[in-house]
């Protein structure tokens, strides 16, 4: 890419009303709407993530630029076919039980949605059971789990262990993330992945299923 | 006056952690004693990182840490087995962090309360999850104020925490937490509210200018004591000048003194 498209460009600046004008009028020039999502938007997320890992861009613009895909994407999914809409992965995911804690796992859900995979978000306080339910009835490719308090680090533990026990690990990955949580952590509890902050994970997510 | 509770003695610290690990007195001893040169009120005792470590951990920091300083402990713990044997050894009446709405939480923590003669630290969180609006502080921390005067505690004993929220992901969430405080302070006259106030700056740069900045305005309404870094010269100028502007300094004295003796100003 000798040049930033101009639809990734103003999806980059959050510019919600002026990508929808950029979508339609790419649609009405003949470009496939797959292409314009996956060349253009989704591949914008991607480097949107990259920026907030980095710290070169921060939580409200990540959040303006989600919005703005949003918008795009609403326009775009009466013009994708069926097996276009396929998304990148199935992700189930949310906070292990006794912690209320949901604002990172929103932003991981955010991204990860944003990045085209389907997210099934179980919320905050989820015993282990509930994950192991969740997994056999949806049969996602990842398992993203989160902890933001040091008492609550233990239960990413015992949720992982409940997953293996039951029998439902099998192809499934496992990706941990919360505040106090690090990679050491992960090897320690033996999951797939750890990662730091929301645009991390997305990345994580994709070279899991690569 | 506004109460500083120091809150560097915190197992999750990778330093701290490393220092109780090796069992370094020296290195807990000097932060205490600057900590308590600084101005902090209470000194905050958390040795809950190093998980199956925190009894044992616990009980040397409180032995080190009651060495190097005067001042009352704040003593950080969500379990009351903890909790228990640390006010056994605790020779100043202290600060306990704390309780909360939750119900795993609460009951325990009620019945540990219950004639324990210390000062408490309670957080607007109920099984519900974070607070979404200014009312749901208010009315969690009214429930909370309601059910510890019920075993005896004086409001003057009780620290309310709001529980601040990132502006990154809500810019109404500065202006909530403000407002409960305002209510607190107002309609619950005689309780104190604290808390850390770093979550504000989540997700921006340059968060210690936010910090600072937020800071003042809690005191402005009302915020009376916070769990912070007392080594940080740039927030502690805040909460003395902002206490004063406040109107809770007698004839400014506290600020005049803090100049002179070089810890406001270059």
């Amino acid at each position: 890419m000798a040049e930033m498209n101009k639809i990734t460009q103003t999806l980059m600046e959050g510019d919600g009303a002026n990508l929808v004008t950029l979508v339609s009028e790419a649609l009405e020039q003949g470009r496939a709407a797959a292409d314009i999502l996956n060349n253009d938007l989704i591949a914008g997320m991607d480097l949107i993530g990259e920026k907030m890992g980095s710290g070169e861009m921060f939580i409200p613009e990540v959040l303006m630029t989600a919005h703005a895909m949003g918008m795009a994407v609403e326009i775009l999914k009466p013009h994708l076919g069926d097996d276009e809409t396929s998304s990148a992965g199935k992700i189930v995911i949310g906070t292990v039980k006794g912690d209320l804690h949901d604002i990172g796992k929103n932003l991981v859900v955010m991204m990860l949605e944003s990045a085209g995979f389907e997210v099934i978000d179980l919320g905050v306080d989820v015993e282990p059971e509930i994950f192991v339910e969740a997994i056999k009835k949806n049969k996602p490719d990842i398992l993203g789990l989160s902890a933001l308090l040091t008492t609550t680090m233990p239960m990413l533990k015992k949720t992982v262990e409940l997953v293996i026990s039951a029998g439902v690990k099998n192809g499934l990955k496992i990706m941990i993330g919360g505040a106090p949580v690090s990679q050491a952590f992960a090897d320690e509890i033996g999951v797939d992945g750890y990662a730091p902050d929301a645009g991390s994970a997305s990345k994580l997510a994709k070279a899991m299923l690569a | 006056m506004f109460t500083v509770i120091g809150e560097r003695i915190n197992t999750t610290l990778k330093k701290v952690q490393a220092a109780v690990a090796a069992r370094d007195g020296d290195y807990i001893r000097d932060d205490v004693i600057k900590q308590t040169a600084a101005g902090a009120t209470y000194i905050d005792v958390n040795a809950g990182a190093r998980i199956g470590h925190e009894e044992e951990d616990m009980r040397w920091l409180l032995e080190v840490v009651q060495g190097a300083t005067e001042l009352p402990l704040c003593l950080d713990s969500p379990d009351p087995s903890i909790l228990e044997m640390a006010y056994g050894l605790v020779e100043k009446r202290p600060m306990v962090n704390s309780i909360s709405l939750e119900k795993d939480r609460f009951e325990p923590m009620i019945d540990y309360l219950k004639g324990k003669d210390c000062r408490i630290v309670a957080l607007c969180m109920d099984d519900s999850g974070m607070p979404k609006t200014a009312d749901d502080i208010t009315s969690r921390a009214k429930t909370l104020i309601a059910e510890l005067e019920n075993i005896g505690f004086k409001r003057d004993d009780i620290f309310i925490d709001p529980l601040v929220q990132p502006i990154s992901v809500d810019i109404g969430n500065g202006q909530m937490v403000m407002s409960a405080v305002r209510t607190i302070m107002t309609e619950m006259e005689g309780v104190h509210t604290t808390g850390g106030l770093s979550n504000i700056s989540y997700g921006l740069p340059q968060r210690r200018v936010i910090n600072r900045c937020f800071l003042a305005m809690m005191v402005a309404h009302g915020f009376d004591s916070a769990i912070m870094d007392p080594l940080d010269r740039e927030a502690m100028e805040v909460v003395l000048t902002a206490d004063m502007i406040a109107g809770n300094d007698d004839y400014c004295m506290r600020f005049i003194k803090a100049t002179r003796s070089g810890a406001i100003g270059s």
